[in-house]
């Protein structure tokens, strides 16, 4: 057959199933894996608090988290990998948290989203954990209070990148401790360029 | 019937099920197919309770027969941490109540503490606070058509709730740095003047919402889905309203005219021309139709204070509340050490209690405040109206399909924030 | 704000109460408590009325003329109990719990006195002033 032109996209024909026929690529089944798990990243819908609010804005029209293959926010924890913990944590909602992570299947990620999830925040009194790194293991802190969804995405995306490179599960595996990365607060401010502390 | 008789048989004969949550969770457990009637657990972890509310259905088959909502789960104890927060650092802690409005609650805070101080706020403070609460309470509105809408079922209504929200959004942003907890108006005034160019984004947003407006009538108001599912659902009367002590849309829904900014004006309410909307059957359409047509009156609202904007301070120019102006702090030491001494130490307040109410878009919102003289609060009380307002679910869902619940607690629009404090 | 206050012995609240829905008085908007271990000497109070721990705060609302009336009952802090208001207004049923919770005031007669916002196995009242705030140190240190 006739190769289409390099660099003009008109050229390429789409042939549909058939042109599986005569392309392959080569690679290690542990890479589509990695892949795939970080381009369909299910979150569970864990909102709390103020931060729900937002969390629900970045998957609204504006924000979009469609573009990331997200949007699919589940209800039941058993079909998520993906627990954002958006609000404060009370002592009462602690135990609560910690079964709903153990119904998640493995490989599950955790992403801490706002202060109050995070380190208590402002509340630091009888009614609030001080941080759920005290009951389920963390992956990526987002700063914020709340965190706006700019933030919220790149905490996803730093996330995806993670599970992508297999650092996250290798350390799993062996530590069975989150990543705790912390990202950069991103909304409302002048781009500084990605800065990723581990 | 006697009044006494009432009384008991609102205690036996309720829609209220009273029993412990351990009691709940045993009976879940328990219930096999041959009972008549089993327990059902709802929540807190659930896509449709706006948050971490739980409700502990009987139901019979699929009728809901009692039923009781179990809160705490998002209790922060901000009560016990305003105690420790002085008086310029309480709309912090405050704003996070009601995250869906949260100028209000800073409102009613700031307002009690003034009536504490004895303080007259600058007019141009008080039209900027009524600018931003009806601003706020566009987004609040539209946050809730939002979730309304998903949880009947609606999902495109979420996209465009959103869609309309997140421009409310950024106006609030463009005034106050933030989107959300702006901690923005503040005992004697508010934060900062309007910026520049505010005056066009805020028309900006009033010309463009009402043909937005019309587009979520097409999308729900006449769509008979929509209708069937609301319609006749959830109903309450007046009588019931009053007696559980319930404000805002719930108690107008039932063709009860009671607002706050009309019956009992605060801030520059009684100079604004505007309608208070009723409904007639006091069922879940009617609190939808209550919520979209109160948009419609803020952007009234709204175009009359674009027109009547006085000029003037912000704050109240008190040497007492309000720090020297930034330029001065650079020059003075005195304003240096004053800046500073409001910062840490704050201002002391006057002994005394007070109880002060503003029309949040969930009802009214009262802030009782009790000083000992000090620097900060001896006792902050929030009447949050979500938490009130909650305790109609029983009576609303009581012979209802276990679906129409989620129809009822998404038209109540609680805000757990509020409810647990 | 121009409420106005009546400060009412505790064994007449009910009655008081009854009296002002039959007044107009339609709801009850609020009912909250105040624990005044910390600020014993407090001057607000008339000359008859002897200053206890705690003080039961509940506002009502009157819409045909409308106000608000608040009424300060003195409860003491070796017998926390009160009368439930339950039976005039309903809607206080979860106001009162709050208050039981947080405070440990009894309302006698309620017919749900569990707690409602702390866990049901809570020990303490965190809204009394000897109950601490529960605040632990923060550790501020650079992230590496």
């Amino acid at each position: 057959m006739k190769l289409p032109l390099v660099g003009d996209p008109k050229a390429i024909v789409d042939q549909g199933l058939e042109g599986v026929d005569h392309n392959f690529v080569t690679g290690k089944l542990e890479d589509l894996v990695k892949w795939s798990r970080a381009r369909s990243c299910w979150p569970a819908t864990f909102g709390l608090a103020c931060c729900a609010i937002e969390m629900m804005a970045t998957g609204g029209a504006h924000y979009d988290l469609a573009r990331y293959g997200m949007e699919v926010f589940r209800a039941s924890p058993r079909q998520a990998d993906l627990m954002i913990v958006a609000g404060r944590v009370s002592q009462k909602m602690a135990p609560i948290l910690r079964r709903i992570y153990d119904q998640m299947m493995e490989p599950k990620w955790v992403i801490s989203m706002g202060v109050c999830a995070s380190s208590g925040g402002m509340f630091n009194n009888y009614a609030i954990v001080q941080g759920v790194d005290q009951i389920v293991p963390v992956d990526v802190y987002a700063p914020g209070c709340p965190p706006g969804p700019e933030t919220l995405m790149h905490a996803i995306l730093t996330l995806h990148d993670k599970i992508t490179s297999g650092e996250i599960t290798r350390r799993r595996d062996e530590t069975g401790a989150g990543a705790n990365l912390t990202v950069d607060q991103r909304d409302g401010q002048s781009s500084t360029g990605v800065v990723i502390r581990t | 019937m006697t009044a006494t008789d009432a009384a008991v048989r609102r205690r036996d004969d309720s829609a209220v099920l009273r029993i412990s949550e351990d009691d709940g969770e045993r009976l879940e457990a328990e219930s096999n197919a041959s009972d008549t009637s089993m327990i059902m657990n709802m929540g807190p972890q659930h896509p449709s309770t706006h948050g971490v509310l739980r409700l502990m259905l009987e139901m019979e088959g699929e009728t809901v027969m009692r039923s009781k909502p179990v809160i705490g789960y998002l209790h922060t104890g901000m009560e016990k941490t305003a105690e420790t927060l002085t008086y310029l650092q309480g709309p912090t802690n405050v704003t996070r109540m009601d995250y869906a409005s949260p100028l209000f609650s800073e409102l009613a805070f700031s307002m009690a503490t003034e009536a504490l101080l004895g303080l007259e706020v600058p007019p141009r403070a008080v039209w900027i606070r009524m600018l931003m609460c009806e601003l706020n309470r566009i987004s609040s509105h539209l946050l809730f058509q939002a979730t309304n809408g998903m949880d009947i079922g609606a999902v495109s209504m979420m996209i465009y709730g959103w869609r309309e929200r997140e421009e409310a959004l950024r106006l609030l942003e463009t005034i106050t740095g933030l989107r959300m907890n702006h901690n923005f108006i503040r005992p004697g005034g508010v934060a900062a003047d309007l910026p520049d160019g505010w005056r066009d984004e805020v028309l900006t947003l009033i010309d463009a919402l009402p043909a937005r407006l019309n587009e979520f009538d097409t999308l729900l108001t006449g769509q008979p889905i929509y209708r069937e599912r609301l319609q006749g659902v959830g109903v309450i009367n007046t009588a019931e309203c009053l007696a559980l002590g319930v404000t805002g849309p719930i108690l107008r829904s039932t063709g009860y005219a009671w607002d706050l900014r009309r019956d009992m004006p605060y801030l520059a309410y009684d100079q604004m021309d505007f309608d208070v909307v009723v409904g007639t059957y006091g069922d879940c359409f009617d609190r939808y139709a209550i919520r979209l047509n109160e948009i419609r009156e803020s952007i009234r609202i709204l175009a009359q204070i674009l027109d009547q904007m006085p000029t003037g301070d912000y704050r109240v120019q008190d040497k007492k509340v309000t720090p020297p102006p930034r330029a001065r702090i650079d020059e003075s030491m005195e304003a240096l050490i004053h800046h500073f001494k409001i910062f840490t130490e704050g201002f002391k307040v006057p002994a005394g209690e007070v109880y002060a109410a503003v029309e949040s878009p969930r009802g009214e919102l009262g802030c009782y405040m009790v000083s000992d003289g000090s620097a900060v609060p001896y006792r902050m009380h929030i009447r949050g109206p979500s938490f009130v307002n909650l305790q109609t679910l029983p009576h609303m869902m009581q012979g209802g399909m276990v679906a129409d619940a989620v129809a009822i607690i998404s038209s109540v629009d609680p805000i757990m924030g509020e409810v647990d404090r | 704000m121009n409420d106005s206050v009546l400060h009412v012995p505790r064994d007449q609240l009910t009655e008081t109460v009854a009296g002002l829905r039959d007044e107009g008085y339609v709801s009850v908007l609020d009912v909250t408590a105040v624990d005044y271990l910390e600020h014993p000497g407090r001057t607000d109070l008339p000359p008859e009325v002897s200053p206890e721990r705690f003080e039961l705060v509940v506002t009502l609302i009157s819409h045909a003329a409308p106000g608000r009336v608040r009424l300060r009952v003195q409860v003491p802090a070796d017998d926390p109990t009160v009368a439930t208001l339950f039976d005039l207004y309903p809607g206080t049923e979860a106001l009162e719990r709050e208050v039981a919770d947080m405070f440990g005031i009894v309302f006698e007669g309620h017919p749900d006195p569990s707690r409602i916002l702390m866990p049901p196995d809570w020990e303490g009242h965190p809204l009394r002033k000897d109950f601490s705030v529960g605040q632990i140190p923060v550790q501020f240190k650079a992230t590496q």
